[in-house]
């Protein structure tokens, strides 16, 4: 059955490494779901968090094939159970929102998110979570005239305890030898 | 004397050239162009250091580096402009990168400033390179040029080594800096040589000397190793029958009594059919190709699965490994040999005798007319036979892509290692003649045939210019069938003879080699094959041999496409 997975990859600061990763994705005929760049824990070295579905047994062979890449430091995969993950959106609501305001403030009670701008003409509303949580906030708030939403990927760190700078140094270790 | 070159301030130009000589390059293939200009003209002061072959199209100086790679432990580097200079390296690249040939290419591009805005012959050949490359980088500024070289020739050489390409502004070679070059020792994101792990090492030997039938494939990661002598122990120690893919070949020496033949579609009989018998299956250095399996799902499921790679991503791609020795061959295999028992080469004789029983039915089905046929024109196979027998087998062998392809690495029995240049995971028609031509400039020591179609010769014919231009001594054996001849038999056995498009209407071929001032000849009887032959062979310049062959020739032993290897038929 096909399954849904994280891939955390840590790599060098480089032009186009971005792109060398997504074409093993795309060669494949993976659709990428959600893909978030930032920078890791350790100065210099980023994290690619990236969110795909496919069978379990495509996913050890693609997470190879990134770490495979000559500037990629380390790749892993986790299952949802494996780690905490959260997503953020936002949601550009009319201003309309005020005349039915009880039940505006209800909804975005209710689904634990707040109102980060309140404009002339909308408001923004931000909600932080798994993407249940943000399509049924966007279901909820759809009766008040969706102008904008936008979701960011999944952000995710994992729950094994092996740092990043532990994997570096095993892999100084085995270049040394 | 070294202080006049290091710390001097350079072009980048001049630096690229400097790196390159650093970095251990002697030959250079390429094509000038705008954008490469400047380093071309540094060229002009170094050209009795760094020898330059102006091939006659991009392609060509491609697969000259990969056949000058193939046949020794030498780098083959490539100029070429930008635009069309870089795509038109891109099928050599692909080449290079599935067969894992270290070449590191040089290609020239526009001003930084106008990068991006569809200036005169730009394109993005990081973005184009990028599926094909082990790595790539575009250098825009003077002071990264020779690091950029340092870390390319690294990383095409070490662990498994493929093909880079490094980009190089006008801007940054005509800019100045002081010249310096650091041999790139590690990277710190890349672990080209894993360890390996001694247990897995012992589980292999558990299975091995458990083994009643075991049956070792010989990939080309033995070649790339330089594992050719711990293989060879292995197979006698054991006693244990060896089998090569097709880019493995000539790393075991094809005369020797535990050696059983070639895989795959067109490969030997025994090999195939007794890898669903064998009982632990030893791959070395090689991936499980589609065209070596056949069919995955019936593909040595009562074998115990040991395979020995340097890329881990190698490891349960295509079929499951019991026991996976991740790392050098060469360092595994030592590791392996302690634990092995010596069988003084009395075990597994019944196994071995399997092979030769499997031999003798092809022999008697397949080869025996094949390499002396009574049909009144001349078969390919006849044709590498005498080829193989008067050459000793200790020829360089080229091959293009095709039925002479296949034909030649089935009937020529390579003596010496390093000594087979083809195209194997591409397929790349036009291989063949710029390859021999880049093999003949490494071992100017040996003599270097390319076996032709007359299809693949068309494709890059125009690099018998560069023959002519630097009189390089490569001989030319063409098997002309007028037709496209795989295509065609496949057309024959699985789309009812519909010959659409494989017919051929040829040149004459040795008048187009006398153009280019290359003797030649061509024969179309049986009678005259052999003296043809060895004229060839002795003529101290380039020679062009076209033997007109059986239009109609189909190669067999054959796995159809999705069958087992069980399967494979014989006739």
């Amino acid at each position: 059955m096909e399954t849904t997975y994280t891939i955390s990859v840590f790599t060098e600061d480089i032009v186009g490494l971005l792109n060398r990763i997504t074409i093993i994705f795309t060669r494949r005929n993976i659709n990428i779901e959600s893909m978030i760049a930032s920078e890791s824990e350790v100065k210099g070295i980023y994290r690619y968090t990236i969110v795909i579905t496919v069978l379990p047994e495509r996913i050890e062979k693609i997470v190879k094939l990134i770490e495979k890449q000559v500037d990629v430091m380390k790749a892993f995969y986790h299952v949802n159970d494996e780690i905490i993950s959260t997503e953020i959106a936002l949601y550009k609501i009319s201003a309309e929102a005020i005349k039915q305001n009880e039940l505006f403030i209800k909804t975005i009670n209710k689904h634990h998110a707040r109102i980060i701008r309140v404009s002339f003409d909308y408001i923004v509303v931000q909600k932080a979570g798994g993407a249940k949580g943000i399509m049924d906030l966007f279901n909820d708030l759809e009766q008040f005239g969706m102008l904008e939403f936008s979701r960011s990927g999944r952000v995710a760190v994992t729950k094994p305890m092996k740092t990043l700078s532990t994997y570096l140094k095993e892999i100084e270790i085995s270049n040394s030898n | 004397m070294i202080h006049d070159k290091y710390n001097k301030e350079v072009t980048g130009a001049e630096a690229l050239i400097l790196a390159l000589l650093d970095a251990g390059a002697k030959d250079v293939f390429g094509y000038p162009g705008g954008a490469i200009m400047p380093i071309y003209d540094a060229l002009y002061d170094y050209s009795d250091k760094l020898k330059h072959y102006l091939v006659r199209h991009e392609q060509g100086a491609i697969h000259a580096a990969q056949g000058y790679s193939r046949v020794s432990d030498k780098v083959g580097v490539v100029f070429a402009t930008s635009g069309p200079g870089a795509t038109n390296l891109i099928t050599g690249i692909a080449d290079a990168q599935i067969d894992s040939n270290p070449v590191v290419c040089i290609t020239g591009q526009v001003a930084s400033h106008l990068i991006g805005t569809d200036a005169f012959q730009e394109t993005d050949v990081i973005g184009i390179s990028m599926p094909v490359t082990k790595w790539n980088i575009q250098v825009t500024k003077a002071e990264d040029i020779a690091p950029a070289i340092a870390k390319a020739f690294y990383i095409a050489t070490s662990g498994r080594p493929g093909p880079v390409l490094v980009d190089i502004t006008k801007d940054a070679q005509f800019g100045k800096t002081i010249y310096n070059y650091k041999k790139c020792e590690g990277i710190r994101s890349y672990i080209p040589y894993p360890k390996v792990n001694i247990e897995s090492v012992k589980q292999a030997a558990d299975l091995i000397n458990k083994a009643k039938k075991p049956f070792i494939l010989c990939g080309h990661g033995v070649l790339l190793s330089e594992s050719q002598k711990q293989l060879l122990e292995l197979a006698e120690k054991g006693n244990i029958p060896v089998a090569s893919t097709l880019l493995g070949l000539s790393a075991f020496p094809a005369q020797h009594p535990l050696y059983v033949g070639f895989l795959g579609m067109h490969g030997n009989y025994g090999p195939n059919i007794l890898t669903n018998e064998c009982d632990v299956l030893i791959a070395i250095g090689m991936r499980f190709d589609d065209r070596v399996t056949g069919k995955v799902s019936t593909y040595a499921t009562q074998a115990k699965i040991i395979h020995f790679d340097i890329d881990p991503a190698e490891i349960n791609k295509i079929i499951h490994a019991d026991v996976a020795v991740i790392g050098d061959a060469k360092e595994s295999l030592d590791l392996l040999l302690p634990l092995i028992e010596s069988t003084n080469g009395k075990e597994r004789k019944e196994w071995l005798k399997r092979f030769e029983e499997c031999h003798q039915i092809e022999f008697e089905k397949v080869i025996k007319t094949a390499v002396n046929p009574t049909t009144p024109s001349i078969k390919m196979s006849e044709v590498i036979d005498k080829f193989h027998k008067l050459s000793e087998g200790k020829a360089i062998v080229a091959t293009d892509v095709g039925q002479h392809q296949m034909i030649t690495t089935r009937y020529y029995q390579f003596h010496d290692t390093n000594t087979n240049v083809t195209s194997g995971g591409l397929g790349t028609m036009g291989f063949g003649l710029p390859a021999a031509i880049g093999a003949k400039i490494s071992r100017p020591d040996k003599q270097v045939v390319v076996v032709v179609g007359d299809g693949g010769f068309q494709m890059t014919i125009q690099e018998l210019g560069t023959i002519m231009d630097y009189n390089i001594p490569v001989k030319i054996l063409l098997l002309n069938n007028n037709f496209l001849g795989m295509v065609r038999q496949w057309q024959q056995l699985f789309f009812e003879k519909r010959y659409s498009f494989t017919e051929l209407k040829n040149p004459d071929f040795v008048a187009i080699a006398k153009a280019y001032g290359i003797n030649g000849k061509k024969i179309t009887e049986r009678k005259d094959l052999n003296g043809a032959l060895k004229e060839m062979l002795d003529s101290k310049e380039s020679y062009l041999l076209e033997v007109l062959v059986e239009t109609e020739e189909n190669v067999f032993p054959m796995i159809a496409t999705g069958a087992s290897v069980s399967e494979i038929i014989l006739e």
